[in-house]
């Protein structure tokens, strides 16, 4: 790999673990209701949301109550989203006057972006109104966020509680997460994104002259053979433009992923320069990891968040070297033939490189690496970075084309949203349902020193195994199933655009894709049908509130519990012994879910690709 | 009970379990166990393919169909045999408690006297209540409490110990146990309990395993198995649909066969664990057993390898039972002689350990003779619990030895006084962790004899290790506050309740339950009850009172207060086991990939033969392998198993670090070797 690629991810890295803490201390504070800062601009706002919706703001929610209103205001968010879609061709702000959408696809897309997946079954400029665009979506990209961590914040106050029943106020949590963290963050990426060139506007789409006019066969007429046939001159291009800069900002914060544009963040539009991608890609994971410092400072033992962050980074680095590397040697059997030394030392000295595919290895490689499918403006590395990125929280935008990775470069992505959205993962989801996962560490890990387990002084009983069973057990569920489904179902598998295992691997990624609530495409699969987009929908639900409801079952459970102490006869679980035995459950349970679901995808492909 | 150490694998237990492992082949018996049950449902359906391809119908030859079929019967045998011998151990025993349980009858009283009416019924006509009278030579039909009457008792039938032990009415030697034989003398009883209740009856069904509950860690374990258990079966599920697909788009080779993924499947799911995790919660119970605890319950076995604090009694446990002279202080103007003399005279009667090492003291120290005890002058005081003094009159000397209070008061009744001096020897004696006894004559105070407490070897050790575990150690006294710290101090615990009441240990038990701590203790008297009620581990001394292990949930057969440091280690033992063997089997699974996914699906995907890195030599010997070696790792475990894994006090991270070094890096490594071991002998002798 070229020095370059390193340096991209080293700075990455770097720059997001440098903002966990200050981020993770500032919401740490919102959510203890202790003075924050932005409090005294945007207090009163606060304040008269809770007059005009009625919000008694200290009124205490068990975690019946709190599970009760998380349920209704989603489905109550998915009623609306789908009603807009069906309504748009009615409603003003839509210079394109676009009519209603399906119905199964209004379906898919509501509960795509209730549940934070925002999985794109449509395209947002030729079937979205600008009204839709933002009274819909990008108020789901905000409320679904702010929901993830209020969740996320009734399960640490239950962790914490020392017996008690009351986990804090659902509304108050949503409210104060959206005003003091989500909104200003937004605001500030919005403004750079569109200093950078992103759109922002109410206008139509303009009709731009083309700089170099094309000659073209029109389709209908190619049969008619050489003689009959004629050329039309298309002199002209239609540019869809609209509020998008605006939606983006929250879209890559919140984890949702939904873009503007149907090509996501590959749009020069939504994501138009080597810095509003930097930018973009940290935002991906700038929330999800600050909330691990979050949630160390509320438990009061910093060193549990960064524990917990430090096993998102052991597994999460690793992979996105991986990707980086996958891509940037490209085919080695191609490699030997298009010998291009790139920053190898070998070539600065004028020797011949050895004519051996290792040697792609050392600092020779295709051109570029793998191209394809990728935007020159960010090229191998940081499409690469962004794809990992992506996949580990569960943000599913994306800037270049998955379906063109290589097999290994295409495995990674599949597998981080396959590990459960919890290397990171989604906005307070990922951390929540991390910490079901870090409940399983601590049982076996805590057996196995001789104590029934406790996890922060709380101890760890069947009904916490039960829920943290649930938890980890749903998504790979959901996985499996929706793409046994779609795999024998002939029309399901037509939609494919590949034979073989590179078909399979499109449909097995986008169950993991719903199943898990990412919401990335690989592409190549055509999932805007009845079935998909059905199918899809009662994934993502699922995968989202048979996974909260549990998690605050559990946090009810652990509230009512008392602490036990700190002796050295308990597990420690912030030192690296805990964080190595961690990683090693989950990528054991990981793997041992979906080796057998990945040897006939990309494992085949990748050894046929080598070896074939 | 006759407790000898039973070998693991002695003849007859072997050949039982042998037996038992078929007979627990019942489908009820199966359903029980989730994980094993799927094993089950696999067995019946590979034998069911077997028949079809007996017939022609196989979609693989009937052979291999036959031979997987075969070994995942044995799973489901071994299985079930790791369970009958943890049972059958216990069952050996049960069968020696039994004989003690003989058919006896018994001596009804109409009145609680000697002389009243009698009359003879058979002992399981006995109801709660009714009164009993047992004479020398007699078996104790029930259990009960001692109205009138002191007996030796020969109580060897329950506790395995020859030596009898004197039973008689009121105080802590009141409860009798049935079963046990009246050797001389006579007792009048109280029956304590209905028929079938009794304590041997209890302690039968206890180490049969007939009353055994799943215990709480024991539940949520098998949630996080059936949780495997489930994803494994869809991860096998699936498979098929995926590879038909793969067929169909590679326009080569099979589908997976319904044998291979049923060996997938059973190779996957935890069987490893759920298969000899009753067999560990037995043996749990039975290793209690064998260290003379008999504990009511599983779940309290598991609650003693989670308690955080221990509260011992000093006495017995922390200092051997009696204290011992070591020093005459002499009050000012009085020669040592002098008080060593009075002193010896005080103690002549004392038949106390502390009398009599008082004597010894003197004698050795200041060569003062034993004097006759027939001097017909001497008239001996015993000790009261109105004067606390004890001594005695001598030729006109009054001589008396007590607490410094006491002391004071009859030296002031006779109008002399307690020199300062000496108050301020009483103190510093005390200070120091001593008794100090004052000794008196008449008006004059003689001065102080100080009485020692000899802190028992290595408690010191054992304490320390104990913090290492995480264990704070609490001794509970009736001492002052003084005495007591100075002896928590050479002791090395932790924290110390002086002049204890039961209230003031009740309140402590509570004050450490609300800050979250487990608590146990031990404890023989009546007046520990509502402590031992209060405890989460609480073991009654079976020489205590009929309340005291009632109100425990566990009885020390051996009345050893020290074995509390013993119970907690077989509590972190059981739980220690379970998790290692689960993590041992988590983590066998990732061999059991790389023999069976190339075999699947090397007919569709050639390339992912390079997946085969054992380089096992056929498909179908390679799934043979992973499943045989599935089915013998459960027998290879089950010593491990009923023995449990060695526990060595060490602070937690460290005990963890070596458990996953040894059980999941063990559990990785090992399979790979045996799966190709297994492989190379099928090979060998052409069996695939």
């Amino acid at each position: 790999m070229p020095e370059n690629a390193w340096l991209q991810m080293l700075i990455y890295v770097a720059v997001l673990l440098a903002l966990a803490k200050p981020l993770g201390a500032y919401m740490a504070r919102v959510y203890e209701g202790k003075p924050c800062g932005l409090d005294r601009a945007l207090g009163w706002l606060e304040r008269l949301t809770y007059r005009w919706c009625g919000i008694a703001a200290d009124a205490p929610m068990a975690w019946r109550s709190y599970a009760g209103a998380v349920l209704l205001f989603s489905l109550l968010g998915a009623l609306a989203v789908y009603g807009l879609q069906l309504a748009q061709g009615y409603l003003p702000l839509n210079p394109e006057h676009f009519g209603a959408v399906a119905p199964d696809l209004a379906l898919n897309t509501a509960v795509s972006f209730v549940t934070n997946t925002n999985w794109q079954s449509y395209n947002g400029e030729t079937t979205l109104s600008y009204l839709t665009q933002m009274l819909a979506l990008t108020v789901q990209n905000f409320v679904s966020a702010s929901v993830g961590m209020a969740v996320l914040m009734a399960l640490i106050r239950g962790l914490r509680g020392r017996q008690i029943t009351n986990l804090g106020n659902f509304w108050v949590d949503l409210t104060r997460g959206i005003l003091y963290i989500l909104l200003p963050l937004s605001f500030l990426l919005a403004l750079f994104l569109v200093s950078q060139g992103v759109v922002q506007t109410w206008r139509a789409y303009p009709k731009v002259a083309l700089v170099q006019p094309i000659r073209y066969v029109p389709p209908g007429e190619k049969a008619a053979g050489p003689a009959a046939q004629r050329t039309v001159w298309m002199k002209h291009q239609t540019l869809p433009v609209g509020p998008a800069a605006s939606q983006i900002a929250i879209k890559q914060l919140g984890t949702n992923g939904g873009g503007f544009f149907g090509t996501n963040s590959a749009h020069p539009f939504e994501n138009p320069t080597p810095l509003s991608n930097f930018f973009e890609m940290l935002a991906i994971l700038l929330i999800p990891a600050a909330l691990c410092h979050t949630y160390g400072r509320m438990v009061g033992d910093a060193r549990q968040g960064w524990a917990i962050l430090a096993a998102m980074v052991v597994i999460f680095v690793p992979l996105m070297i991986g990707c980086v590397a996958a891509e940037q040697i490209g085919n080695p059997r191609l490699s030997p033939l298009y010998r291009v030394p790139v920053l190898s030392r070998a070539s600065r000295v004028g020797q011949q490189p050895a004519p051996h595919w290792f040697a792609a290895r050392r600092g020779y490689q295709l051109s570029g690496g793998n191209m394809e499918g990728k935007e020159t403006r960010f090229g191998v590395t940081d499409s690469a970075i962004w794809t990992t990125a992506t996949t580990a929280a569960s943000n599913g935008s994306v800037n270049s084309m998955l379906d063109s990775y290589t097999p290994l470069g295409g495995l990674v992505p599949l597998w981080l949203m396959e590990l459960g959205e919890i290397i990171f993962g989604g906005v307070g989801s990922g951390l929540y349902a991390m910490l079901a996962f870090v409940i399983v560490a601590v049982f076996i890990a805590g057996l196995m020193v001789g104590r029934t387990p406790e996890y922060l002084g709380k101890k760890i009983d069947a009904f916490e195994m039960k829920m943290a069973a649930v938890v980890v057990l749903i998504p790979p569920a959901l996985v499996l199933l929706a793409a046994a489904v779609a795999l024998v179902l002939p029309s399901a598998v037509a939609a494919t655009n590949n034979p073989g295992a590179h078909g399979y691997s499109e449909i097995l990624y986008w169950a993991s894709s719903v199943g898990n609530n990412n919401g990335s495409a690989f592409a190549g699969l055509n999932t805007n049908s009845f079935f998909y987009n059905l199918l899809g929908a009662v994934a993502m639900w699922i995968s989202r509130y048979w996974l909260i409801v549990p998690i605050l079952a559990m946090a009810g459970s652990l509230g009512r519990k008392n602490i036990v102490p700190v002796s050295s006869g308990t597990l420690p679980t912030h030192n690296a012994l805990f964080v190595g035995w961690l990683v090693a459950t989950i990528v054991i349970i990981g793997a041992l879910t979906f080796l057998p679901a990945l040897a006939l995808g990309p494992v085949a492909e990748y050894l046929q690709m080598v070896h074939g | 009970m006759a407790l000898e150490v039973m070998t693991l694998f002695n003849g007859p237990i072997l050949r039982r379990a042998a037996v038992d492992a078929f007979k627990k082949l019942d489908p009820r018996v199966q359903v029980r166990n989730p994980v094993m049950f799927v094993v089950f449902i696999g067995s019946l359906l590979t034998t069911g393919l077997w028949v079809r391809a007996c017939f022609g119908q196989g979609t693989a030859p009937a052979g291999f169909i036959f031979a997987v079929s075969l070994w995942l019967w044995f799973t489901v045998l071994f299985a079930n045999f790791a369970e009958a011998m943890a049972e059958g151990r216990g069952k050996a025993q049960a069968d020696t408690l039994r004989k003690a349980r003989r058919e006896t009858s018994a001596k009804k009283l109409a009145a609680p006297h000697r002389d009243a009416k009698s009359e003879i019924i058979p002992a399981a006509r006995l109801r709660q209540g009714d009164i009993l009278l047992v004479e020398a030579g007699e078996l104790i039909p029930a259990d009960g409490e001692v109205l009138e009457g002191i007996a030796s008792v020969d109580e060897s039938a329950i506790t395995g110990e020859s030596a009898p032990v004197i039973r008689e009415s009121g105080g802590d030697r009141s409860s009798v146990t049935g079963g046990t034989k009246v050797l001389s003398d006579w007792l009048i009883v109280r029956v304590a309990c209905n028929p079938g209740e009794t304590f041997l009856d209890r302690m039968i069904a206890l180490v049969e395993g007939a009353q055994r509950q799943k215990t709480p860690n024991e539940i949520a374990l098998n949630i996080l198995l059936a949780k495997l258990t489930i994803i494994f079966l869809l991860v096998c599920g699936t498979l098929l649909p995926f590879s038909i697909y793969a067929v169909h788009a590679a326009g080569r080779g099979r589908p997976v066969t319904m044998t291979a993924l049923t060996a997938l499947l059973v190779c996957l799911i935890p069987t490893t664990i759920g298969g000899l995790l009753s067999a560990i919660g037995i043996a749990g119970m039975d290793r209690m057993i064998q260290k003379n605890v008999i504990a009511t319950s599983g779940r309290a076995v598991e609650a003693a390898g989670n308690v955080d604090v221990l509260l011992l009694d000093k006495t017995g446990t922390i200092t051997l039972g009696n204290r011992q002279a070591v020093d005459f202080l002499p009050a000012p103007g009085v020669s040592i002689g002098k008080l060593a003399d009075a002193a010896q005279a005080a103690s002549l009667a004392d038949e106390t350990p502390e009398g009599r090492s008082i004597a010894v003291l003197a004698k050795s120290k200041y060569n003062l003779r034993g004097r006759s005890l027939g001097d017909t002058h001497a008239t001996f005081v015993p000790f009261s619990a109105q004067t606390r003094m004890s001594g005695v009159d001598l030729a006109g000397r009054c001589i008396r030895k007590g607490a410094g209070d006491a002391i004071r008061q009859f030296v002031e009744g006779q109008g002399g006084a307690l020199p300062p001096d000496v108050q301020t020897t009483l103190e510093a004696v005390a200070r120091r962790g001593g008794t100090p006894l004052a000794v008196a004559e008449g008006p004059h105070v003689l001065g102080v004899i100080e009485l020692k407490d000899i802190v028992k070897g290595g408690i010191k050790e054992r304490f320390a290790e104990l913090r290492q575990m995480g264990i704070k150690t609490v001794m509970i006294t009736g001492d002052n506050p003084l005495t007591a710290a100075a002896i928590a101090a050479e002791a090395g615990v932790d924290d110390f309740l002086a002049q204890a009441t039961p209230e003031a240990k009740l309140k402590l038990i509570r004050e450490y339950q609300q800050g979250g701590r487990l608590v146990a203790m031990t404890g023989d008297g009546t007046n520990d009850a509502p402590a031992l009620a209060q405890a989460d581990v609480a073991v009654a001394m079976n020489s205590g009172t009929q309340a005291a292990k009632e109100a425990g949930n566990m009885v020390d057969l051996d009345s050893n207060p020290t074995k509390l440091i013993e119970v907690v280690e077989a509590g972190k033992q059981l739980l220690m086991t379970r998790g290692a063997l689960t993590t041992f089997s988590i983590a066998n699974d990732v061999s059991k990939y790389f023999a069976i996914i190339p075999a699947l699906f090397t007919g569709v995907y050639p390339d992912l033969g390079r997946l085969n890195i054992m380089h096992l030599s056929s498909p179908s010997s390679a799934i043979l392998s992973a499943v045989i070696f599935n089915a013998l790792i459960i027998i290879a475990l089950i010593p491990l198993a009923l023995r449990g894994v060695k526990y060595r006090p060490l602070p937690a991270g460290r005990l963890l670090l070596q458990n996953i070094l040894i059980y999941g890096l063990g559990g990785l490594i090992t399979p790979f070797i045996g799966i190709k071991l297994i492989d190379m002998l099928l090979t060998t002798l052409h069996l695939t």
